[in-house]
């Protein structure tokens, strides 16, 4: 193993604070969801993209510190990370461009 | 089983094949990792599809907060709080487990003994919190229509979503009885049939004038769904089919019928994880008991079963967001 094994107690207890902050911040913003945030944005809301990034701030969080990977060697993380990181953002990219032109041709056709 | 042999504890090397240890990490922590990783594209596959099927209904999907309103043993309008501390929950049995590997590399078997229960217990109290949300998502709250068009229908008075039960009253019309294994064939009960008809119902909508309908649609500009008003709620009314109480994969109450077939897809996908990890970690605790990584020298094992359970919560807090917050 490549990390040392001194007890990182104090470090897990932070790192659990923070995540707990975080979960907080977007439950409260789920909540009251302030009209500034909630109706105008890029693409989405402001409100879905801070939870977007509060929530990719909890994975790395998780990952890094929880699942160690701040102690394994750079290349095997990356052969995790990198994998991970271009597989999920081109799926997502396409299906998603792809649910959106799905709703811009049948939304006409559905009559409410 | 030399290859599995995480650390060489007696000047064995763990990889068969010599000195050659890719990245320095053991046989079985490299496999848990990919593992981690081809199921987290699996679950990448989910979460996406449902953002396909969101983004083909953007303008009529159910609003989250309108649907996990929920907490146990308390009435009244919540909404996130319960999932909130299902997260919460699920986060800190990360934090027991991450404490168990950490106890278990000072080789402290008393103490990687209690946090592995910690986090067993914190499973169990997860996977119970989802059932129970389960129970509550199939049994409904409100109750609504489904028009012959698929459109779901709901009801509000003032604004307020209100149940079939607050306004619907008088005989049932259609004199449609369940069949159940008493009153029909003894062997076979038939299909779940509502508790009003659908007449009834809008005899009820047309008998109380503060009644109102409120469509699927969307209301870009408020981001809430659209209520008719009392005429085109009749007509939209007349188109009714049946009345739904509840959710299933074949109608729900909140909205469109595949958002519930995600809800218990997804939802259930992880659950199915979180119950195999308490499995997993309850096998690895009595290890621990009965001091099998004490001989061993070494507690990866506990590491790497601490690998799994952290990658649930990882997908979980993906989950949440994605299904319960934007």
């Amino acid at each position: 193993m490549a990390h040392a094994h001194e007890s990182n107690t104090k470090r897990i207890w932070i790192v659990f604070g923070i995540l707990s902050v975080i979960t907080l911040v977007e439950v409260y913003l789920g909540i009251i969801k302030p009209e500034a945030l909630h109706l105008h944005g890029p693409g989405t809301s402001w409100l879905n993209w801070i939870f977007i990034i509060l929530t990719l701030a909890k994975a790395y969080g998780i990952a890094w510190v929880f699942m160690h990977l701040e102690g394994e060697k750079k290349w095997f993380r990356r052969s995790i990370i990198w994998t991970a990181v271009f597989l999920i953002t081109y799926l997502i990219t396409l299906l998603l461009i792809e649910g959106g032109y799905i709703y811009d041709t049948l939304s006409p056709l559905v009559k409410w | 089983m030399e290859a599995n042999i995480a650390v060489p504890t007696d000047k064995k090397e763990t990889w068969d094949g010599g000195n050659a240890r890719p990245f320095g990490a053991s046989y079985g922590k490299m496999m848990m990792w990919f593992f981690i990783l081809s199921d987290a594209l699996t679950f990448t596959g989910f979460l996406a599809a449902y953002g396909l099927t969101r983004f083909k209904f953007i303008d009529s999907w159910p609003i989250a907060d309108e649907v996990f309103t929920h907490v146990p043993f308390v009435h009244g309008d919540f909404p996130m709080i319960y999932v909130a501390i299902m997260t919460f929950i699920l986060i800190f049995s990360s934090v027991t487990m991450v404490l168990a590997v950490d106890a278990g590399h000072q080789m402290k078997k008393n103490k990687v003994a209690w946090y592995m229960f910690a986090t067993i217990i914190g499973g169990i109290i997860f996977v119970g919190s989802q059932a129970w949300e389960w129970n509550t998502f199939i049994k409904g709250s409100y109750g609504a229509v489904k028009t012959t068009e698929g459109k779901v229908l709901q009801f509000v008075k003032d604004g307020k979503q209100i149940a079939l039960a607050d306004f619907v009253t008088g005989p049932k019309t259609d004199a449609i009885e369940e069949h159940s294994r008493k009153n029909g064939l003894w062997f076979q009960s038939g299909e779940t049939v509502a508790t009003y008809s659908v007449a009834q119902v809008i005899n009820a909508y047309n008998a109380n004038p503060t009644i109102q309908v409120r469509t699927e649609l969307i209301d870009l500009e408020k981001k809430q769904k659209t209520i008719l008003s009392r005429e085109e709620g009749s007509l939209q009314l007349a188109k009714t089919k049946m009345v739904v109480e509840g959710a299933n994969l074949r109608a729900n109450e909140y909205g469109n019928t595949i958002f519930a077939d995600f809800f218990f897809f997804i939802t259930g996908f992880h659950g199915f994880h979180v119950l195999s990890g308490i499995i997993i970690n309850i096998i690895i605790f009595f290890n621990v008991i009965l001091g099998t990584y004490e001989r061993r020298g070494h507690y990866e094992m506990v590491e790497k079963v601490g690998l799994y359970w952290h990658f649930v919560d990882l997908v979980w807090v993906f989950v949440f967001t994605f299904f319960y917050l934007v």
